[in-house]
Formats: structure tokens, sequence, C-alpha cells
């Protein structure tokens, strides 16, 4: 696992008081995880507190899943 | 005519988590009252409240990850529901559950979560707003949640009426079952502003007792003559009021009726109540009106008493006027042992009304060491007293002059 999915996982973890075993790189944050539309908003707060970046609203909505997080982040981080 | 009666209690309050527990410490004279540690109050006047420890909230009924996202008022307003839904037994279905209401109020609700956010759009700018302030911080959110937890699709609303809150919520639940609106109201009042703009708010209006920063014990004195100002308390009271065929039907234990609701208008001041006590007086008069009793069946006034200085006296001249000055009318103020909870007070108080008549017991008020006033009627000083009474009236008086009274008995 890399670096930055390890850290992806870690939060949500925190956020959506989910088990580590039970998050694949291809749940989805609301279907498989319990998140509602309110806590995406804050899983992408904390993303960019994380990475240091700021992640626009469009690239936002497209991020539903682990892997959408990892793949992004890898390519937008400092 | 539909009779309304109460099938279910629940609290969390500066005596403890649960009806029992604290209601046991409130008849031994216990104190709930401590020094402020949540926050550094060195500069602060008054020093002093009725905090709920932590330790002390259910995490099994509100996990920490639900409490990051709700206001604490919410968490204890929550906690309070639990015991008080599980005591009724209970339980919506596809049948009864658009027949099933909530209506819990808060005084100011959110306060310190729009104290945390509104210092960080200041310090860190608008997108580290978090998307559950809003939702954390509205006071009708609580009767939301609890609707969303226990499936209750009926009347759902929030009474903001200061002080006043809890008692106008019980009230307009009683009312709404009576109109056949609704057969099961979950109602009550909850409270969390023991938090820096809360007590230099109050402090600013000149309102909190800050004589007995060093005996907090001592600090919430109802109709004593060192009394200073109200000390505030937090928590939660939650009742669950039911049609009384409804609750029959079910086998439902019913701890008393609520026979009658009251309410008024002082048009007099924002803060002060007014000077005749009229106001209060036209509340129980028209609680009374309602319940068909007779001025001399009411055996005890569970009062508003917050400790202040004309507020107290107000009151206490008011119920004379209306009950008379004797001996066998007694009157005692919770507040005295777990602080003013502002709009949870008239909640947590009809919680212990209806258990002073199920343990034929009447609380204590604590350190009336020397009364200002020479009233007959029993205050009750420092101990609680052993009797059966069958009929209450209970106060409430909120700034902006609202007044609201409840008759409850059996």
């Amino acid at each position: 696992m890399s670096d930055i999915e390890e850290r992806v996982k870690k939060i949500v973890v925190e956020h959506l008081g989910v088990e580590e075993a039970k998050i694949k790189s291809d749940s989805k944050f609301i279907d498989d995880l319990g998140a509602d539309s309110l806590d995406t908003v804050e899983l992408v707060m904390a993303f960019e507190e994380e990475f240091g970046c700021e992640i626009p609203d469009d690239a936002a909505e497209k991020i539903v899943t682990l892997k959408d997080a990892v793949t992004y982040l890898s390519a937008n981080s400092n | 005519m539909r009779r309304v009666v109460v099938t279910g209690l629940g609290t969390i309050n500066p005596l403890g988590n649960t009806v029992d527990t604290s209601w046991n410490s409130l008849i031994n004279s216990k104190s709930g009252i401590s020094k402020i540690t949540q926050f550094d109050v060195e500069n602060y006047p008054c020093k002093i409240a009725g905090s709920i420890d932590n330790s002390k909230i259910n995490e099994e009924i509100v996990s920490q990850r639900e409490q990051r996202k709700i206001d604490r008022f919410i968490t204890l307003g929550l906690i309070a529901a639990s015991e008080a839904i599980s005591d009724s037994g209970f339980v919506s279905d596809n049948d009864n559950s658009s027949r099933s209401g909530v209506m819990v109020g808060s005084g100011i609700g959110g306060l310190d979560t729009i104290y945390k956010n509104s210092s960080i759009l200041d310090d860190q700018g608008i997108k580290k707003i978090s998307p559950f302030f809003i939702p954390s911080s509205l006071i009708n959110l609580l009767s939301g949640h609890i609707s969303i937890k226990y499936n209750l699709r009926g009347p759902n609303s929030s009474p903001v009426t200061a002080c006043a809150t809890g008692t106008h919520a019980i009230g307009d639940s009683f009312t709404i079952i009576k109109n056949d609106k609704a057969d099961l109201m979950v109602c009550g009042g909850a409270e969390a502003a023991i938090c820096p703009l809360g007590i230099s708010g109050f402090s600013a209006a000149r309102a909190l007792c800050s004589t007995f920063n060093n005996q907090p014990e001592k600090s919430s004195r109802p109709w004593d003559k060192d009394r200073s100002g109200f000390v505030m308390g937090e928590g939660a009271g939650i009742l669950v009021l039911e049609e009384f065929e409804h609750a029959k039907k079910r086998n439902a234990n019913i701890y008393g009726e609520i026979k009658g609701y009251g309410m008024s208008g002082d048009a007099f001041h924002i803060t002060k109540p007014s000077d005749d006590g009229n106001g209060g007086y036209r509340a129980m008069k028209m609680a009374l009106k309602e319940s068909q009793l007779n001025s001399d069946q009411i055996e005890y006034v569970n009062a508003h008493g917050t400790s202040t200085q004309v507020g107290d006296i107000i009151e206490l001249s008011a119920v004379e006027k209306l009950f008379g000055s004797k001996k066998n009318l007694f009157m005692s103020s919770n507040k005295s042992a777990i602080g003013h909870l502002l709009g949870a007070a008239g909640a947590v108080e009809a919680v212990f009304s209806l258990k002073s008549i199920q343990t034929k017991t009447l609380p204590p008020t604590l350190n009336l060491d020397n009364p200002d006033t020479n009233s007959k009627i029993n205050l009750i000083p420092h101990e609680s007293i052993s009797v059966s009474v069958r009929n209450i009236i209970s106060n409430s008086f909120g700034f902006g002059g609202t007044n609201a009274s409840l008759v409850i008995g059996i």
C-alpha cells in the first residue's frame, strides 16, 4: 500500500468510523461506507488539510471511492 | 375529551445521567454545582456552574464520532430521549409513527459551535467552515435527530422561549395530543451553554451569581437573603406524553397526567419580570382553569426559583395571590441543587415533579438559611420532605417576559 493510500485510509477511518479492514480500494464512501453527502464534504476538507492542496468542487464531486481520492491526490498534492 | 398522561421520563443533569441517579442525589440534598474547569475563567466574574462531566455521557447512545457532528445540547438531548423512550416501552411502526411526534426545544442551542466556527471563519477563512456547522447548531435539529433515530413522523417542532422553553414544549405537546393531532409526543428541552460566550453573555447582563465562587455548592440559594443571581447548569429533560387510551392499550406505565397548561406575556421588560408578578400569576391561573381543579387542590409548587433578587420574591407573591399563604402548601426550587438549565429547566423540573408524586417525596430548597420572606408557605429548606401530593404546579419564566405553567397530577 502506498503512503498516500495509507494516509487517505486513516482519514476515512477517522471520519466515517468504519473498520480499516472493511475499506477496499473501490469502496464507495456513500454507498458502501455509510457516509452522507455532508460527510463527503468534510472528507474532502480533511484530504486538503492532510495533503496541503486545494480540491476544486468539480474535482471533489468525482471523488467517490478510496481509489478516486488516492489517484487525485497522487497527481495533485504537494 | 382526550386526556394526556406521562409514560416515559429521561434526564441528564448536573446531579446524574439518569432519572433515578439524579433524583436520589436531589432528595439527599446533594449539590451539582462546581467550579468551571472546561475553559479558563480567571477573568470571569462567575467561575461556577452545574456542569456534566464528559465521562457521564454514554458513548453507546451517542458515539464520539456522532458527537463531533452535533453540538453538545443535541448530544445531551439524545441521551435523555434515549432513557425516556426506552422507559416508555414505545416502539414506532408503520401504523403509529405518523401519529407520534417530537417537540424538544432549547434556549440558545449551539452557542459554542457558533462561537467556534465564527473564530475559524475569522482566523482560517471560509474553506475551513464545517459542513456540519449549521445542522449542529440549529435548535430544531434536536427534534429532527430524535425523529430520525426513533422514526417519529408526527408533528415536529421546537419552542425557543429562553428559560420557559422546556415547559412550553411539554404544554404545547399536551395541547397537540389533546386536540387529536398526535397520540404520542416526545417532548422537553436541552441546553449546553456553559461555554465562554454563554458565561460572559449572562455575566454582562448581570444575571449570574458571582459572590460564591469559592463555595460553589452554596451559590444557588432561592429566597435566601444572600442570593445574588442564578447559577448556570446544563443538561436535558425529556418526557413521553401519550393519550390516555393509547397508553392503556399498550399497558404502559403511567407516571401521572398533564392536567393543565397556561402561558402569558409580561409586555414589560426584556430581562426583568413585571413588578407585580402578573404574568406568572396569569400563566398559573390559566393552567389551573384548564385542569378544572380548585386552587386548594394544588399541594406543591415546583418553582421557577432561580436565586435572583427580584424574580424569587415576585414568583412567591404571585403564588400567594393565587393559592394563599398557608403552611400546608409546599414550594421548592430544584435549581438550588442543579442550577438553572435555561431551556432545559422546565423539562427537568417536570421530570422531578413526576418523581415527587411517584415517590411521595418533595425535594428541598438548598441553602435557604435566612429566608428573605415572611411567607407561611413551606419552602422546604435544606432537606426533602416525605409527603404524598396529588397535584403540582410547575412554573417557568423567561427573558422577554414569557411565562408558562403546567398542572401535573395523578
